[in-house]
């Protein structure tokens, strides 16, 4: 099993309901955010484009944050879902400087929160809260190893991107072009 | 042309405009670490060399200040961790693919066993210290010495670890090597830093840690000749520092852009005062010229290049914890 994102850029128009869902749904402090909203602005006027990435977490298959970890607070679970363990966390940080897309923050209580992939939800064959939420059905989530699924399809036929393939965490949230 | 902006509120302290999570206690937490680790190579390289009675000082006298470096570390490093009830947890893992796992313990081993180092030396750090004249420390030592005939499990201890030095000297000294290359790996592991992240900063703070350690017996030796020693090896190490650095610039000038811009930095950047005349001009070249001229006859009071090194290091390392910490790949 693999679990993954994919987001339909064509079709997000940046209201943000994926934020506030999690917020919800997490019990998320105020203030802080587990997933966010980018506006990415492209080219020159007159010729200007605009879309929005709805972004979280990666849940990377090669996790410098898990690697970093002194503790193994920071974990990978099935489904290739990374998770902190809070009781494992001693707040030292690592993770946070490990992870290049500002996925993970000191939650108030001390130790580091992110996105989970909703895998409470998951666990009861429900969508994350984020995707289920979307006003526009821009997001899918499901199993990348299972080649029928919704995800896999959109995957082999349309065309898509990752955020920093560079930094070489093998991202696993995509982007529909 | 493409902009990102951030479009929902995020409200995190310390993640924007770039992560900004470690600050000064990290910094000194190094620079103490590779200070540690300096002294006690030294220490144990010239007792496994049989010189404990030429250079007292570097064997004997200069590891007893390695246990408060090492343990004033170690606080600063608790003080930094945001769940801090928890930190024990450092204790119950072991991950070897962490440096900050396998740095915490080496950590700990060192700290027990630079305890244990200039107590197996007690009667002649007294008679050192006396001859020196430094009272307090010696009334410490004094006291030490009659705990020791009066308490048998201390006495089993120091007898112990005296049979067994030349093996606790290896051990000793191989870990201060791991200490001192675990300040910069502790730095280099993070790919998502490429200031951070190369190969030469390991080498680099052990090379720094050590030369950190030399100055700071060339400071407080009062040996003629374990000062002039200290000072011949120092420059030695300046200049392979020097080489070392300009040798982590030009990788990051020829690697891909995001490390081009790490390399701007210290190349008319934020830091380029910060790196080239504060640290590299006041921390390490001008020290080298003030040694020079030490070897070469000239009289220069030795602590002023050795407080110029050890300053120099530290600035060192504040400089590549903030820094690295700006240099970033672009991202929202
Ligand atoms: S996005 Fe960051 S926190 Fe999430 S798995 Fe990747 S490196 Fe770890
Ligand atoms: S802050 Fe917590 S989860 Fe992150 S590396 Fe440290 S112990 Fe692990």
């Amino acid at each position: 099993m693999r679990y993954a994102m994919a987001l339909d850029t064509k079709k997000c128009v940046g209201c943000g309901d994926c934020v506030v869902a999690c917020q919800t749904e997490n019990n998320v402090p105020l203030g802080y955010s587990r997933d966010w909203i980018t506006e990415v602005v492209k080219g020159q006027y007159p010729d200007v484009f605009l879309h929005f990435e709805s972004q979280r977490c990666n849940h990377c298959e090669d996790t410098p944050c898990v690697r970093t970890c002194p503790t193994g607070a920071s974990h990978v679970i099935e489904g290739g879902i990374v998770k902190v363990t809070h009781d494992e966390c001693i707040g030292c940080g690592a993770c946070i400087e490990a992870c290049p897309y500002d996925a993970r923050y000191f939650h108030p209580d001390g130790y580091v929160d992110k996105c989970t992939f909703c895998d409470h939800r998951v666990a009861d064959g429900l969508d994350p809260a984020c995707v289920s939420v979307c006003p526009t059905k821009c997001m899918y989530f499901g199993d990348l190893d299972d080649p029928d699924s919704e995800i896999s399809q959109l995957l082999r036929t349309r065309e898509h991107y990752t955020l920093l393939p560079e930094a070489g965490t093998a991202p696993q949230i995509y982007y529909l072009k | 042309m493409e902009e990102r902006i951030l479009a929902t509120a995020r409200d995190i302290e310390g993640l924007y405009p770039h992560v900004h999570i470690w600050g000064w206690p990290i910094a000194t937490y190094l620079f103490l670490g590779g200070l540690a680790a300096g002294i006690l190579l030294f220490a144990t390289l010239y007792y496994l060399n049989g010189k404990e009675n030429d250079m007292p000082f570097t064997v004997k006298i200069a590891p007893v200040f390695t246990f408060f470096f090492v343990a004033f570390g170690s606080l600063l490093l608790i003080y930094d961790l945001h769940h801090k009830p928890y930190f024990w947890r450092l204790f119950t893992a072991f991950r070897i693919e962490s440096p900050m796992s396998w740095g915490a313990w080496t950590l700990a081993s060192v700290s027990i066993l630079s305890l244990l180092w200039p107590l197996s030396f007690v009667d002649s750090i007294e008679d050192y210290l006396h001859r020196r004249g430094w009272k307090r420390m010696d009334a410490i030592t004094r006291w030490i010495i009659r705990m020791e005939h009066r308490w048998a499990p201390l006495r089993w201890l120091i007898m112990f670890f005296r049979r067994y030095r030349k093996l606790f000297a290896y051990l000793l000294l191989f870990l201060s090597i791991i200490l001192g290359i675990y300040t910069g790996i502790l730095l280099s592991a993070f790919n998502a830093h490429p200031l951070w992240n190369n190969s030469i900063l390991g080498p680099l703070f052990l090379t720094s840690g050590v030369s950190t350690g030399s100055a700071f017996v060339m400071w407080l030796s009062n040996n003629k000749k374990e000062r002039r020693l200290m000072s011949i090896i120092d420059m030695s190490l300046i200049a392979v520092e020097l080489f070392f650095i300009i040798h982590m610039i030009m990788g990051m000038q020829a690697g891909p852009e995001a490390y081009k811009e790490a390399a701007r930095l210290f190349l008319g950047g934020q830091f380029t005062v910060w790196f080239w005349v504060i640290f590299v001009g006041f921390g390490l070249v001008l020290p080298f010229l003030l040694e020079v001229f030490e070897v070469r006859g000239f009289h220069v009071h030795p602590a002023v290049p050795a407080l110029l090194v050890l300053v120099g290091g530290f600035i060192f390392r504040i400089i590549m914890v903030y820094a690295g910490q700006m240099s970033e790949y672009p991202f929202l």
